[in-house]
């Protein structure tokens, strides 16, 4: 009866950004990273982010009028909601970004690459109130060359009728292959791994299993965290932990979209018998760490396949099924592009400094060590390697590149300022943004599926969004240009009784 | 929206093309190029790269 496939297919991301403050004594990362999310200026409503453990009624069938629920708050931590329908806190002494809800993974970068310009702007606001000799700085990355990491996730909804063991078996040799284009490059190596110059992402020293729940520690290639923050009986989240934070545009749009169609073709059963790795956690860093991508991986039964010729094998795939599925314009751009880079990578890796994090980073690196003739072990490299990601437009190494005209873009400035303000008009993303920008005020919780209005009456008004692909400027538009207060909007959704 | 973002494609493909020179000559290119690049990079990178690194430590993370 129902669609095994989600159309159209939801996702988003979430970054933790690294965050210092030089010469402030007594530094205290969650203290610093409030400043930084309190600071911020935009339209926004500082509000309390709600955890929905119960919800009786939850209405299957999308928004609807649900009562006087009082929502039980998440406490202490800051947290804001945008009107672009994004989330904007501190999370685990870190910075933090979710993205709303979007409908193809060009319109998921662009809200990235959104957060990134609120991010450096809550920092530059931050700066202004602090004392000139403490100086603070934030980055987009994953790393702290200390053995430290912090994540770059991404959000995939699925059809809860995918088994998850299907998820696995077929997902985890892409992740690790993926490598190769999602990298964002560093310098050496952490958590024990075999020494190395330069590698071609951030993370995969620190994943030590295969599946798991955790995202701290032993963390796993495939997280099997399941919190759909929508219908449970309709709808599984994937959550991606084993990827780094891009600043390319074309990278983002190629991370998100790959594995957004990967999962399509899973999910319609247009991808054959799964290749499966000897030795998943392995192969991870061993991908990493070979920047000429010429490692043969072992494979069960005995044969094996470089991380390049199983992304040929996936895009020649995922290539199929946009087609059988015309799955449109944007994912057709994907695979040309995917299709692109491939081939770039295996013929002249170079060439996509204009494109790939890690080339760009590699390439100026590679160009210090040469000119200045320094080992890679030099500080002067990995301060690069760290300055690469800093948000400050004035100063991070990929701003710099980017104002000089050596990456590709994917966005104008004005579509990706758009983004800062505006939500995305496909997901119940859009329904949260307009009511922050219209009823920020009367808002006094929200959680991915809920909002909670004070309507001036006494008990509180929960509204549930179980419902990712309702809550649409279409689908909601008019009802909320008829609603003037917010008692309004819950008088329209259908609660008219105290 | 879809299609204001699908020109910045084909405009992009062009220009990667026009890069095709002779082997020597792009090699003389790229590294007059990152010449420049990295003498751009040195004004804004930060002094005591040393120091600077040392400090930068992160807890907590996902």
């Amino acid at each position: 009866m129902t669609e095994r496939s989600v159309s159209p297919r939801v996702l988003g991301s979430e970054t933790e950004y690294g965050i210092t403050v030089r010469h402030q004594a007594d530094f205290n990362p969650v203290l610093a990273s409030s400043t930084v999310i309190n600071s911020y200026r935009g339209d926004r409503a500082r509000i309390q982010w709600s955890i929905d453990e119960e919800s009786p009624g939850r209405d299957a069938r999308g928004l609807g009028y649900e009562g006087v629920v009082p929502p039980e708050l998440e406490t202490g931590l800051v947290n804001v909601v945008l009107t672009n329908g994004a989330r904007l806190y501190v999370d685990h002494a870190h910075p933090e970004y979710s993205t709303p809800e979007c409908t193809d993974p060009l319109e998921a970068a662009r809200y990235e690459k959104a957060g990134e310009i609120i991010m450096a702007r809550a920092v530059t606001a931050a700066r202004s109130i602090m004392p000139a000799q403490e100086r603070m700085f934030v980055y987009k990355n994953n790393s702290d060359g200390k053995g430290n990491s912090y994540g770059a996730h991404e959000n995939y909804l699925l059809s809860r009728s995918l088994p998850f063991g299907e998820i696995v078996r077929n997902l985890t040799a892409f992740l690790v292959s993926r490598q190769v284009f999602t990298g964002s490059g560093k310098v050496g190596s952490e958590n024990g791994r075999p020494p190395v110059d330069f590698q071609l992402t951030q993370r995969a020293d620190f994943f030590e299993e295969e599946v798991g729940l955790e995202t701290t520690l032993k963390r796993p290639i495939i997280n099997t965290r399941d919190e759909p923050h929508a219908d449970a009986s309709k709808y599984r989240r994937l959550h991606v932990i084993f990827g780094d934070a891009n600043l390319s545009e074309v990278q983002t749009f190629l991370k998100l979209g790959s594995t957004a169609v990967i999962l399509a073709a899973l999910e319609a059963g247009a991808l054959p018998e799964p290749i499966a790795l000897d030795d998943p956690v392995r192969a991870s860093w061993q991908v990493s760490h070979d920047v000429d991508m010429r490692l043969p991986l072992p494979t069960v039964g005995g044969r094996s396949m470089t991380a390049l010729e199983m992304q040929w094998q996936y895009l020649e795939w995922a290539t199929k099924h946009v087609n059988a599925a015309d799955m449109g314009e944007v994912y057709l751009t994907l695979v040309e592009r995917w299709e692109q880079v491939l081939t770039d990578l295996e013929t002249d890796p170079m060439r996509l400094a204009d494109r790939l994090d890690w080339v760009a980073k590699y390439r100026v690196l590679g160009g210090y060590v040469e000119r200045d003739r320094l080992g890679w072990e030099h500080p002067k490299l990995r301060l690069a390697d760290l300055q690469y990601h800093d948000v400050d437009p004035a100063r991070g190494l990929y701003h710099r590149l980017v104002a000089a005209g050596r990456m590709q873009r994917l966005f104008t400035d004005d579509d990706v300022e758009r983004a800062v303000t505006e939500p995305p008009e496909g997901t119940r993303a859009w329904f949260r943004g307009e009511c922050v920008a219209r009823f920020g005020s009367a808002l006094v919780a929200a959680n991915w599926d809920s909002l909670v209005f004070d309507t001036g009456e006494e008990a509180l008004r929960r509204v549930p969004m179980m419902e990712p692909l309702k809550g649409s400027k279409q689908m909601v538009g008019e009802l909320l240009d008829r609603c003037g207060t917010p008692a309004d909007l819950i008088k329209a959704l259908g609660g008219d009784h105290g | 929206m879809a299609e204001q973002e699908r020109k910045k494609v084909p405009a992009r493909e062009g220009e990667a093309e026009v890069d095709e020179t002779a082997p020597a000559d792009q090699g003389e290119e790229i590294t007059e190029r990152i010449d420049d690049l990295l003498d751009e990079i040195d004004t804004v990178l930060e002094e005591n790269a040393e120091e600077f690194v040392k400090n930068y430590v992160q807890k907590g993370g996902e």
